[in-house]
């Protein structure tokens, strides 16, 4: 009977009662499982969405700027008093002069100084380089009078948008009520009008929150970018091939590869400061340039491309490797005919990765001067520039109230720019992949 | 001596380490030409690593040794003369599974003859492609998708595949490693046929766990054990008189 009991048949033992609990339980497991996976999931995305969701809520109103049209006398003794017609001394007139002048005419009740300051608050300070430009494409209409849309100021924009409260109290409100009055004439002319924000993508960076532009940071980004794939993807993916491939493998080449992959854990910081000691110090390369910033992501980026690279040649099959060796193919033909080819998809994916990585890096920028108020886009790569994450970083910690929408739009901005390098690289990766 | 009596390949005494392992015990055995010669023997014994030995394939792997000397036509493939790209051309390799370029049927087996610079212009690399895959007996199954990519044959497709590869360089010896192991009967009959039909210009040396595949394909064959050749001779006689007990044994399914 215990001889029966110890060496029961499957079938018999599938059917007693206790196995029948038994694989309920198995089931019920799995069961459970998978609901810890979905919640896992969903926990996980809900709080991308959230995240993502907000940052495009708060971001909505800096994509549209308020303007007002004001009449604007260009007198020729303002402007150009000689008749020289050279855009030079026309471009230096005092434009924001003559905006004051329009608004006095509009409200010549206004008459005491500290009225007629906040007057011309309601404009933005910046407000002439609209009527320069009007003009300088215009320069006809020199000696009449012309409507030109100006931004207002950030203050003005924000309670248009509705972002200050106008039922507040006059001495927590950021607006006067003078203020409220003024613009309310212009609101009731219907003079007052949204307009796309171009200045976020044409303007460089500004103390003034509505001639803030995020040009300068993404064309500094992009530079910067450029320098680090150039530099990190040949050396990156050399190193590589000669570690996987064609290195001895001995004592240096073991330290060698324990300390990349310590390199892949050091903090950016630290690359930031090695950047400032060897590349502005020693080498004396212009500080806050894309060049160096490159440079120094590039030390960052390294270690991820050598260590996917690797990783990715290693999983090459041997046998496509024997094939060529076995029909003459010499040790590097098989590595560039072969290996390399079938490799590229991962090197690729490798290659995103860190560049991704590069991209949103602040850190080891803020050590070689790239975190800094800078207003001219660069031009090349050893001019002075700054990057779309340290101009978030800046905007963030910026106390006017404007920078808050602002700093949101930055950051779609950022993600957009992450999404399209990534896009491309996809892109080329799908290109080079092949079955085997 | 006569012309015909001068082994092709002559190993003497080849010794082979992997580390501090030893695989081969001093192996001594002359292969001849227009023959197919087949090494037999249980998993493990070193028939693998001999075959190695012959175009060098074991230089790749680290901290594999080998002591001796090996000749091919009167030449130490192991002095200090010879080049290892040169040696693997004149002695092509047919690996256990079929192993094609992931890229198309032409490329697969123009690829020995474009690194070598045997063709002169694209006419004649053409007439090698067509000439190698005849020879291999995949040209009528292939002929209207040349460019289609080697990994979309069959697997016995993919084997005759990689026999016109190793051909297309016309080497002198054709070395198979378990030529047929991943392939079914009907397939491995039509590589039979064909190391068969192209024994007359090479010399081949196979690599067989299959009795009946050794017995069926070669004239001469070499039994292997433990690192050691323990017989070799005449197909007929090994499989009908083997002067070894132990080669009884394994022939007979005894032992192995």
């Amino acid at each position: 009977m215990t001889d029966t009991s110890t060496s029961m048949s499957v079938s018999a033992a599938l059917k007693s009662p206790e196995s029948a609990a038994r694989l309920k339980a198995r089931y019920r497991a799995e069961r459970r499982f998978r609901f810890y996976g979905r919640a896992a999931i969903g926990i996980a995305a809900g709080i991308l969405i959230f995240l993502l969701s907000s940052i495009v809520y708060n971001s909505i109103p800096a994509f549209t700027q308020n303007f007002v049209d004001l009449d604007i006398e260009l007198a020729q003794d303002k402007i150009d008093p000689n008749f020289s017609y050279d855009t030079a001394i026309i471009a230096s007139a005092d434009w924001q002069g003559l905006i004051k002048a329009s608004l006095r005419r509009d409200f010549p009740e206004v008459n005491a100084r500290a009225d007629k300051r906040e007057l011309y608050d309601l404009v933005s300070s910046g407000a002439g380089d609209w009527v320069r430009d009007f003009v300088l494409d215009n320069p006809q209409s020199i000696g009449g009078v012309v409507r030109i849309a100006v931004p207002t100021s950030d203050d003005i924009d924000l309670l248009i948008k509705g972002l200050i409260d106008r039922t507040l109290p006059e001495s927590d409100r950021l607006v006067s009520n003078k203020e409220l009055v003024w613009l309310d004439h212009y609101t009731a002319q219907d003079r007052v009008n949204a307009q796309f924000a171009w200045t976020l993508f044409t303007a460089g960076d500004s103390r003034e929150p509505e001639m803030a532009g995020l040009s300068g940071a993404f064309i500094g980004s992009l530079l910067t970018i450029l320098v680090t794939l150039a530099i990190s993807f040949p050396i990156g993916v050399m190193a590589a091939i000669y570690l996987e491939e064609l290195a001895p493998k001995n004592r240096i080449t073991s330290i060698i590869e324990v300390n990349i992959n310590n390199l892949a854990a050091v903090p950016s910081i630290v690359f930031g400061l090695l950047g400032l000691a060897v590349f502005i110090s020693f080498f004396q390369l212009p500080r806050s340039a894309p060049l160096v910033g490159g440079l120094v992501l590039s030390l960052m980026t390294l270690p991820t491309i050598i260590i996917a690279t690797r990783a990715s040649l290693a999983s090459i099959p041997p046998s496509i490797r024997e094939a060529a060796l076995g029909i003459g193919a010499s040790r590097l033909q098989v590595i560039f005919h072969h290996v390399l080819p079938l490799a590229m998809p991962g090197i690729l994916t490798g290659t995103i990765i860190g560049l991704a990585q590069a991209a949103g890096e602040t850190a080891p920028l803020l050590m070689i001067g790239m975190m800094a108020f800078i207003v001219d886009t660069p031009t090349d790569i050893t001019s002075k520039a700054t990057v779309l994450p340290a101009q978030i970083y800046m905007w963030a910690n910026n106390p006017e109230r404007a920078f808050l929408p602002k700093t949101s739009a930055a950051i779609v901005v950022l993600l957009v720019f992450l999404l399209s390098v990534n896009a491309t690289a996809i892109y080329f990766r799908k290109k080079f992949e092949k079955r085997w | 001596m006569t012309e015909t009596n001068r082994p092709k390949i002559r190993a003497q005494h080849v010794e082979v380490h992997y580390g501090d392992a030893r695989a081969l015990h001093g192996i001594d055995l002359d292969i001849h030409a227009h023959e197919v010669t087949s090494l037999i023997g249980p998993s493990g014994c070193g028939k693998s690593t001999f075959l190695r030995c012959i175009n060098r394939m074991n230089d790749v792997i680290d901290g594999c040794r080998v002591n001796g000397a090996m000749f091919i036509d009167n030449e130490d493939i192991y002095g200090d003369h010879m080049d290892v790209v040169e040696l693997r051309a004149r002695v092509g390799m047919v690996f256990q599974k079929p192993n094609p370029f992931p890229k198309s049927i032409y490329d697969n087996v123009a690829y020995g003859p474009r690194i070598h610079g045997l063709a002169q212009n694209k006419d004649a690399l053409d007439n090698m492609v067509e000439t190698s895959l005849k020879r291999a007996g995949l040209w009528q199954e292939v002929r209207d998708r040349l460019h289609e990519s080697g990994s979309s044959l069959s697997g016995g497709q993919q084997q005759r595949l990689c026999i016109a590869r190793a051909i297309a360089v016309n080497p002198d010896v054709v070395l198979m490693d378990e030529p047929c192991s991943a392939l079914d009967p009907i397939a491995t009959a039509v590589i039979e046929e064909l190391i068969e039909e192209i024994r007359s210009e090479y010399t081949i040396v196979i690599v067989t766990h299959s009795m009946q595949q050794a017995a069926r394909v070669s004239q001469k064959t070499a039994y292997f054990h433990l690192g050691n050749i323990v017989e070799v001779g005449d197909t007929d006689q090994i499989f009908t008189k083997p002067g070894n007990k132990q080669t009884e044994a394994y022939i007979t399914g005894r032992i192995g």
